[in-house]
Order: structure tokens, then sequence, then C-alpha cells
């Protein structure tokens, strides 16, 4: 092929702007996609907090609150429940709470603020199933060495009473617990630390 | 009259390429006369794709992609809709049946070696056709936002979450658009599940088929055709496409269309297997059921998922599963194409791997108890040696490598083993081993010892 008299080195170097001119527009073009697909500002603004009343749940007992769209379990332990708690240690994977799961204001034990009352976010941290609670004296096919706790009916992740989870299983961290505090005796806000932090 | 047809062709022969197209793709394609039954299922899966086409666009007129709204949509569509209810199940039972048609085409791939040279590149667009209706698959099942729906999704897009370095969360948040699967992310999935993947698959199909003409056809015998043509250039081993083909194939749609009817009109759930008994309740962000599992055309990948008690090992164990048939062409790379002529240990080790991967299929729709978790952990172990063999069988190897795989293949095993080892159920352990053993003991000793893994003779043109 003849060139007659084209400047290939001027043809070039026009090209090559061009397409780098070219490219960086093309990805400030993609930039708004991609963004879009963020949380809306009204979701980010659903995150509130929300307060229940707990004064009718009986020790055992617990209940399910739904905060930013998450389940949270309440549960009133018994002692027999706390008493699990140090049996169970040997086999958790993170007994002391080390991971950064829970405020800084819970025992690192209980994972709790008042030992009786457990907080958590109802979300197994291996792929988001809902954990079911099963007591030692449920029907259950865990084993006779179950203490009671939680176990995700997903992919089997078994978690204690303080939400602390089982070496073993495919779920990486303990249950988080999220940020909250009481109000008087039987009033819980979730989502909000009261000033504990 | 005629003469007139005829004028009509001629002016648009003048103006687009009609009788070029009809004649490249149809009239004058040669494909292989000695096609088989397996053959059917590439035609048979375009005619699921224009079942799909048809009966999801009848479906969005009354469909309402809104968390409050699409499950009761859904049930209008079943219970006041015009015969709504049959294009419900035509589409339903299209999805599945469009899994079924492309395991088998994928399937006639591996017996007949038609991933090899020089298809590698028809197969890669065909496992990304393969990747696209798997997520075409996903998000549809989002939409009639039921329990199984919900939670489904919660899982699958938490898959993305296990990456490191706070990446996987970002990912995952962004995929959602919220943080948990809500109306965000049913919306997206819906324009992703009409619009935007639809496209893609057409667009791939169109790269399938032309990669496909551009190379031809493979054959029972996996003898090139083009390396025997006639003095008009025309291979002796090819016969038209259209009419021979096109009439044997649509001999085979009759067939699969009976079966097809029989579903949709008396057992369009399929036992559960095809819509889950938990979709039907609608979706409830507080309470997972208590058995949740992915419709059956994913659970062989699940099961593997689930088998590795570690989030990011199963994971990418999972992502690896995918990846090892992307490469396929260049594991395999045994000159001669069809398993037919292949060694009896090959064979073997193919219809071992087409077990495998229906067992765990199997074990990803059963509960994880602790047997069924060994039992899949070990097929996943399987799968994955199955490329490995292919590896060793594609070449002429020293009894050295063959010991040395061994070696290797048992170590592997040994060390898993170790670090998952839990005194509570070391019998379970020990006796499951015996699987992975025997299949390495089997496929990688047994070239060396027997002469179970000398190949046939190919023959010049294909038989029959």
């Amino acid at each position: 092929m003849s060139y007659g008299g084209v400047d290939q080195g001027r043809r070039r170097f026009l090209t090559a702007t061009t397409t780098v001119v070219g490219a960086v527009g093309a990805a400030y073009t993609a930039v708004p996609f991609i963004a879009s697909w963020a949380p809306s500002a009204r979701a980010r603004a659903i995150g509130a907090p929300v307060q229940i009343d707990f004064g009718k749940l009986e020790p055992g007992m617990q209940m399910r609150v739904k905060w930013r769209g998450k389940p949270v379990f309440v549960l009133k332990r018994t002692q027999e429940a706390l008493d699990s708690l140090k049996a169970v240690e040997g086999s958790l994977r993170d007994p002391s709470s080390n991971e950064d799961q829970q405020p800084a204001y819970v025992d690192s034990k209980t994972r709790s603020i008042r030992p009786d009352v457990l907080v958590l976010v109802g979300i197994c941290t291996h792929l988001g199933c809902s954990p079911t609670m099963v007591k030692a004296s449920d029907a259950h096919s865990l084993g006779d060495d179950w203490q009671g706790g939680y176990y995700c009916p997903c992919h089997g992740s078994r978690f204690d009473f303080a939400g602390r989870v089982y070496s073993g299983v495919p779920a990486p961290t303990n249950l988080e617990v999220p940020p909250h505090h009481f109000v008087g005796d039987s009033g819980l806000v979730i989502g909000d630390d009261g000033g504990n932090a | 009259m005629l003469n007139q047809l005829i004028g009509v062709r001629d002016w648009v022969d003048a103006r687009f390429p009609l009788t070029k197209l009809w004649n490249e793709h149809l009239a004058e394609y040669y494909a292989p006369k000695n096609f088989n039954f397996w053959y059917y299922f590439g035609a048979l899966s375009l005619v699921l794709l224009v079942n799909q086409l048809l009966t999801g666009i009848w479906l969005t007129m009354h469909y309402k992609p809104d968390a409050n709204l699409a499950f009761a949509s859904v049930e209008y569509i079943m219970r006041d809709v015009p015969w709504g209810y049959l294009i419900r199940y035509m589409h339903s039972t299209g999805a599945s049946a469009f899994f079924v048609v492309i395991y088998l085409h994928m399937f006639r791939g591996l017996l007949y070696g038609s991933y090899k040279q020089p298809r590698e590149l028809l197969w890669l667009v065909g496992m990304a056709l393969y990747m696209a209706l798997m997520a075409e698959a996903f998000m549809g099942y989002l939409l009639p936002w039921g329990q199984m729906s919900f939670w489904g999704a919660q899982v699958i897009i938490s898959l993305f979450g296990a990456l490191p370095f706070g990446i996987g969360e970002a990912l995952s948040l962004w995929i959602r658009g919220d943080y948990v699967v809500s109306d965000a992310t049913l919306n997206r999935f819906f324009a992703l599940h009409v619009v935007a993947l639809p496209l893609v698959l057409l667009g791939l199909v169109a790269a399938h088929l032309i990669a496909l003409h551009e190379v031809g056809s493979n054959n029972p015998d996996g003898v090139e055709i083009k390396k025997n043509k006639n003095e008009d250039g025309i291979p002796k081993d090819g016969i038209p496409f259209h009419p021979y083909y096109t009439v044997k194939d649509l001999m085979g749609i009759g067939v699969f269309l009976i079966g097809f009817a029989a579903v949709v009109f008396f057992a369009p759930e399929f036992f559960g297997w095809f819509l889950e008994r938990d979709n039907f309740i609608p979706a409830d962000p507080l309470k997972t059921p208590e058995h949740i599992v992915p419709l059956w055309y994913f659970t062989p990948f699940y099961a593997i998922l689930r088998a590795i008690p570690d989030k990011l090992t199963g994971v990418l164990a999972m992502g690896a599963s995918i990846f090892f048939l992307f490469v396929l062409p260049w594991l395999d790379r045994h000159p001669i194409k069809s398993f037919r002529y292949r060694s009896p240990l090959f064979r073997l080790l193919l219809w071992v791997f087409a077990v495998v991967f229906v067992t765990l299929g199997y074990l990803g729709t059963q509960p994880a108890t602790q047997v069924a978790s060994e039992i899949g952990l070990r097929a996943a172990e399987l799968y994955f040696m199955f490329f490995l063999i292919l590896w060793l069988y594609s070449d002429e190897r020293s009894a050295a490598i063959h010991f040395q795989t061994f070696v290797v293949l048992v170590i592997v095993m040994l060390a898993i083993d170790v670090i998952r080892y839990d005194e509570a159920k070391s019998g379970l352990i020990m006796l499951s081993a015996l699987l992975p053993l025997g299949y390495m003991f089997v496929f990688t000793l047994g070239p060396v010892f027997t002469r179970l893994n000398e190949s046939r003779a190919v023959p010049e043109r294909v038989t029959s």
C-alpha cells in the first residue's frame, strides 16, 4: 500500500490522542451508570433506630424486630443459657469476641449490656440466611452435646446463646450485635448507642 | 406467479444478501452425515430461547416489578389473566427445560471433544452463553418475590461478600442497591432479566452460530469432514443442513414438545423441582425458610460451595469449578476428539464425571447433614480431579509422571483432611477417603500397570 505523501507520524499521533481523549470521556460517562446502582438517598435514610418494649418477653423467649430491613433477635436469656456460654467456649472460634462484630460497650463473653437480654442481628455471617434458635430441649439433630443456641438452616453454621460462632462451620465470624441501649426497665432502642459509645 | 416471486427475490438480493445468507447457513452449510441423538440439543435450545422470549414478553404485560405488588401480580397472572397460568408455566418449565437441554448439549461436547482445536472459541462463546443463562435464570427467579426468591437471592448476592479487603461487602451492597435484598434489587433484576441479559444472550447466540458455521460442526467420530472434499469442494461426508437436518431437528423438536407439554399441563411444578414449594409464600425478610435450596440447575456448584467449611475457600472453589470448564480446550489437548476412539480409562473417566456432577446436583438439594456434607466434599474432590486427569491423559506421559501425579494428589487430599480434621467425624473422614483414593489409584496408576489407556485408531472417514 502506498501512503503517497501522508505524514504517518502525525496521523498516528492524532489517532492516539483522539483514542485517549475518547477513552477518558467513556470512563467518565460510565460513572453515573455505575454509581446509580449504589443505595439511593431514600434507602440510606431508612436506617433510623427502632424502639421496642420487651416487657412481655419471658425468659427463654425471643422476639424478631425489623431494623434496616434486617431481622434483629431480642432474646431473654435463662440462667441455663447463660451457664451454657462457659461450657461451650472450647469449641468456639472467637469466644472472647476479638473480631469487630459488636459495639465496645457489650461484655466480650455474654456479648450483651444486660446479661439477661441478648440483641443480635439475625443474619448469618456466612451467606446471609437468618439462623433459627434451637434450645437443647428442642427436638433437633445437632448432636447430644448441643447446648442450645442458633443454627443456620442454609449451610449448617452454629452459634451459641451469645451469637458466638462454633469452629468448623462455614460462618467466619460471630453474629453481629447492633448498637443498642436500654430505656428504663423494658425499653430497648436498636440502632442507637444512647451515648454509650 | 412463480416468476413474480423470483422477481421479488432478485430485487431483495440486489439490496440485501438474502439468498447468500440462506445458502451459507442452511442450504449449502455442509454438516457431517453421522449426527446422532446428541445433536438435537443445539436446535432445541434455540426453540427454548424463542419460547422464553415470547412468554417472557407476555408476562411483563401483567407483572409488576415492585416489592409490594410483585407476589400478588404473579398470583393475578395465575388466576385472573386469561391463559396467564399457561404462559407462566411455559416460562417456568421452559427455564428448567433450557438447562436440561444445555447440560446435555455441553455433555455432547465432552463426549465428542467438540471443544478441541479448531473449536476453542466456539466452546468459549458457549460457556459465556451458559454464564449469561445462569445470570438470567437467577435474576428471573427473584421476580415472583416468594420466600425462595428472596432468600436465594440473599445467599447468592452474599457470595460476593466473601471477597476480602472490604471489596466483597461493597460489591454486594452495590448489586443489591440496599442493605438487604429489597425493592431496589427487585427492580434492577427485572431490568436486567427483561432487557439487558436477553440482548446479551441473543448477541452471544449469533456469535456462537457464526463461529460454528466458520469452523463447521464436529461429529460423533470426531473426524474433520473438511479434510475429505470432492472435486466441487464439498465435504464427501457432509450433507446440506437444509433440508436434511432441518427435517431431522423438526422431528426432534416434535418429540421434545410432547414431553414439554406434558410437564406444562400435568406437572408444572415438577414435584417441587421446577417451582419450589416455599416460593408460594410471599418473601419475608425476617424469616428464612427451614430448608433453602437454589433451583436444581445451580445445585452442583452450590454443593461444592457448601461442602467446604470456610466461607472464602468455598466461594473460590465454586468459582474454580466453573472456571475449569472454560479452559477445557487447553486442559484436554489429546489429538483424538471423540470418546469412541479414546481409551477405556478415558471413557470411564467421562462417565464418572457425569455421575459426580449429578451426585453433586442431588446433594445440593438436600439438607446439609454431616454425612451429606462429607460426601459432598469427596464428590467435589472428584470433580476437580477430573480436570487434572484430563490433562494427564492428553499426551503420552512417562510412568514417572503418573506416579508423581498420584503422590501429589494423595498429599493434597491428606492435607485437606488434616486441616479439616474433626475428632467427632474421624471415622467418616477415613471411610469416605476411600472414594478419592480409589479414583486416584485407578486413573493415575491404571495407565502404568494396564493397557487400558490405549486409544484406538480413528477412521479416515465418518462411520455410518
